[in-house]
C-alpha cells in the first residue's frame, strides 16, 4: 500500500498491525523533514549554496596558490558543518516553537525521541551531502586530492555535527522571537567563521585572535578536517581537537536539554 | 479495542493552578460524560485555556485530581495521546506541505486512523486538498486544525475556542462539524466565550470566571435554582410594568392572581420568564462590576 506521498506507508521492516512503532515514526518524520527542506528554497539556499558560493569565490581568489586552496577547502567544509547544523537548527527550532508547530506535535502520539531523532538525522544528511559536495569540488576544481583519512573525516564530521547541533538548539532557547533569529545566529556564526580560520590559515593571525580562536570549536573542527582531507597527519595528533569539540558538545547538549521547551515562552 | 467504561470521560476535582502567587485556577470541579459535548464558558482570562491545557497534558497542575479517559494527563501517556484529538487555540503548521500530505502524515501517527480523504472532506477542505498550507486562509487553516485533530479517530476531542475570529458562515460550518462528532458518539470538550455557541452545541456547560466554576448545567436549565430566579412581570393598576424575581413562581402567581381577582382586576401583560443563558452568564460574570 502506498500513500499519497508516493512512498510505502509502512516499510517492509515495520510490523503490519498495532500502533506505529517509534522507529517507523522516526523514519516518517525524517522523510517529511527531507521533503519540506527541498520545498523551502530559502532554507536550501542558506544551508547548501552559501558555503558553496564562498568556496567558489575564495577558490577563484586563491586560484594558483595551492597552499591557500588547501586551507580554504577544509575551512569551507567546517563552515558547512556549522551552517547545516548550528544555523539551521537555531533558526528552525525557533520558528517551529514560535509558530506552535512543536506544541501541536506534542499533542500527538509522536514520541519526542522519534521527533528529535528525525531532526538530528535530517541535519546529519544535510551535513553529509554538503561535505560530499565540498570534497568533490575540492577534487575537481581546486587541486585537492581525495581525503587522505576518510575515517578521520567521518569522525570529525560526526563530532562537529553533535557539537554544533547541540549549540544550535541551545541558542534557539535564547532567541526571543523569530524576527530576531537571523541577527542572533549571524552575530555568532559570522565572527566564528572568520576567527576560526575558515578563510585563512589561523596560524597567520595576530596572537590575541589566535588565542580566542583556540577556544572555539570550529577552529578545532577545521584543524581536524584539514588533517583528514589534506595533510593526512594522523588522528592521534588531533585528539586534543576532538577533546575541545567534545567539551563544547557536552556543554551545548546540557544547555539544549535544560532549556528545551515545546512552546513559546510568552504562553 | 478499548474497554467501554462507565467512568466519565473527564473528571476534574478541586483543580488548582498557581503561577507564582497568582492563582489562575482556584478549585475547578466538573465531569464530562462519554458522548457528551461539554462547554467551558467564560470571559477571557477566566481560566478556560489553563484548564483545557492541563487536561491535554500541556501544563502541570498545582493541585487537585484530573482523569481523562481514566488516565492522568499529567503523565502524558502515549495511550492517551492516541485516543485524544486536540484543536489548540492557535497553532501554526508546516507551510510547505499540501493539506492532504499533512493529514496523511498525521494519520500515520495513530493506530487506527480515519480515511484521509474522508477526514479532509469532513473538515470541508476537499477543494484545497492539494493546496500548500501556506496558501490557505485563516479559516481554512482552522479547518486543517480540525482535520489534523480528527484524523486519528479520537474518542475525545478538545476544541479551544474553535470559532474565534470566524465569520458567521464559517462558524456555522464549524458547528456542523462538532454536531457530526457528537453524532459519531465522540466526547467533546470545548471552550468558548460565545453564548450562542454554548447554547447551540453543548449538552452541558460550566460557566467559569476567575478560576472558579460558577454554575454547571444544561444550557436550557442553567438558571433554575442557584442564584437565578424566575421573573414574573405584569402591569399594575397605574399601567406601570412591574417585575418581581422569585424562586417559587407558583406561590407568587397564586398570591398575585388571587389578590387581583379579589379586587376584580385583571393583570395585564402577565408573564413568567426563565432567565436565558445570557442573563445567567451576565449575572454571574458581572458581579464584580456592580
Amino acid at each position: 500500500m502506498t500513500g499519497a506521498l508516493g512512498w510505502p506507508r509502512r516499510p517492509r521492516w515495520a510490523p503490519e498491525t498495532g500502533p506505529p512503532g517509534a522507529l517507523l515514526l522516526t523514519w516518517r518524520q525524517y522523510r517529511l523533514e527531507r521533503r519540506m527542506f527541498w520545498r523551502n528554497p530559502t532554507a536550501a539556499f542558506f544551508n547548501f549554496l552559501l558555503p558553496l558560493l564562498f568556496l567558489a569565490l575564495f577558490g577563484a581568489i586563491f586560484a594558483g596558490s595551492q597552499r591557500d586552496l588547501d586551507v580554504i577547502v577544509p575551512g569551507i567544509a567546517g563552515m558547512s558543518v556549522m551552517s547545516t547544523t548550528f544555523v539551521a537548527l537555531a533558526m528552525n527550532v525557533t520558528f517551529l516553537r514560535e509558530q506552535g508547530i512543536l506544541k501541536r506535535l506534542r499533542g500527538t502520539p509522536l514520541p519526542s525521541g522519534s521527533y528529535l531523532g528525525a531532526l538530528a538525522l535530517h541535519a546529519v544528511t544535510n551535513t553529509a551531502l554538503q561535505i560530499g559536495l565540498v570534497v568533490l569540488a575540492g577534487r575537481l576544481f581546486f587541486g585537492v586530492g581525495w581525503p587522505e583519512e576518510p575515517f578521520a573525516l567521518a569522525l570529525f564530521t560526526a563530532a562537529g555535527v553533535a557539537c554544533f547541533a547541540a549549540l544550535g538548539v541551545a541558542l534557539s532557547h535564547a532567541i526571543p522571537n523569530f524576527d530576531s533569529a537571523p541577527a542572533y545566529v549571524n552575530a555568532i556564526f559570522l565572527p566564528v567563521v572568520v576567527l576560526s580560520g575558515v578563510f585563512y590559515d589561523a596560524e597567520t593571525a595576530p596572537a590575541f585572535l589566535r588565542d580566542i580562536a583556540q577556544a572555539l570549536p570550529l577552529t578545532h573542527l577545521v584543524d581536524g578536517l584539514s588533517a583528514a582531507m589534506v595533510s593526512g597527519s594522523p588522528l592521534r595528533d588531533h585528539l586534543s581537537d576532538l577533546v575541545v569539540i567534545g567539551l563544547w558538545a557536552a556543554g551545548g547538549a546540557a544547555l539544549a536539554v535544560r532549556g528545551w521547551a515545546w512552546q513559546a515562552r510568552d504562553e | 479495542m478499548q474497554t467501554v467504561s462507565d467512568a466519565p470521560a473527564i473528571l476534574v476535582r478541586d483543580l488548582r493552578k498557581a503561577y507564582g502567587s497568582t492563582e489562575a485556577l482556584q478549585g475547578i470541579d466538573f465531569e464530562v460524560a462519554r458522548g457528551e459535548v461539554f462547554g467551558l464558558l467564560g470571559p477571557n482570562g477566566a481560566g478556560k485555556t489553563t484548564t483545557v491545557e492541563i487536561l491535554e497534558g500541556y501544563r502541570e497542575r498545582s493541585g487537585g485530581i484530573v482523569s481523562v479517559l481514566d488516565m492522568d494527563p499529567g503523565q502524558r501517556p502515549i495511550q492517551l495521546r492516541r485516543r485524544v484529538g486536540i484543536v489548540l487555540q492557535s497553532s501554526g503548521m508546516y507551510r510547505h506541505l499540501t493539506v492532504r500530505e499533512a493529514v496523511e502524515h498525521w494519520a500515520a501517527l495513530y493506530p487506527d486512523p480515519r480515511d484521509v480523504d474522508e477526514t479532509v472532506a469532513l473538515a470541508g477542505l476537499e477543494d484545497k486538498a492539494d493546496q500548500r498550507t501556506r496558501r490557505l486562509s485563516g479559516g481554512q487553516l482552522r479547518r486543517l486544525d480540525f482535520a489534523l485533530a480528527l484524523v486519528g479517530d479520537p474518542e475525545l476531542v478538545f476544541l479551544d475556542e474553535p470559532t474565534t475570529g470566524f465569520d458567521p458562515a464559517a462558524r456555522r460550518s464549524a458547528w456542523e462539524t462538532v454536531r457530526r462528532l457528537q453524532a459519531l458518539g465522540k466526547t467533546v470538550l470545548l471552550t468558548t466565550h460565545y453564548l450562542d455557541e454554548a447554547q447551540a452545541l453543548c449538552d452541558r456547560v460550566a460557566i467559569v470566571k476567575d478560576g472558579r466554576v460558577l454554575a454547571v448545567g444544561a444550557p436550557a436549565q442553567l438558571g433554575v435554582g442557584g442564584t437565578s430566579r424566575y421573573r414574573v412581570s405584569w402591569r399594575d393598576g397605574a399601567g406601570e410594568l412591574v417585575a418581581q424575581e422569585t424562586d417559587d413562581p407558583t406561590a407568587l402567581l397564586h398570591r398575585l392572581t388571587s389578590a387581583a381577582l379579589a379586587r376584580g382586576e385583571a393583570l395585564a401583560d402577565l408573564s413568567v420568564t426563565r432567565p436565558s443563558l445570557e442573563d445567567v452568564y451576565l449575572e454571574l460574570t458581572a458581579e464584580e462590576a456592580r
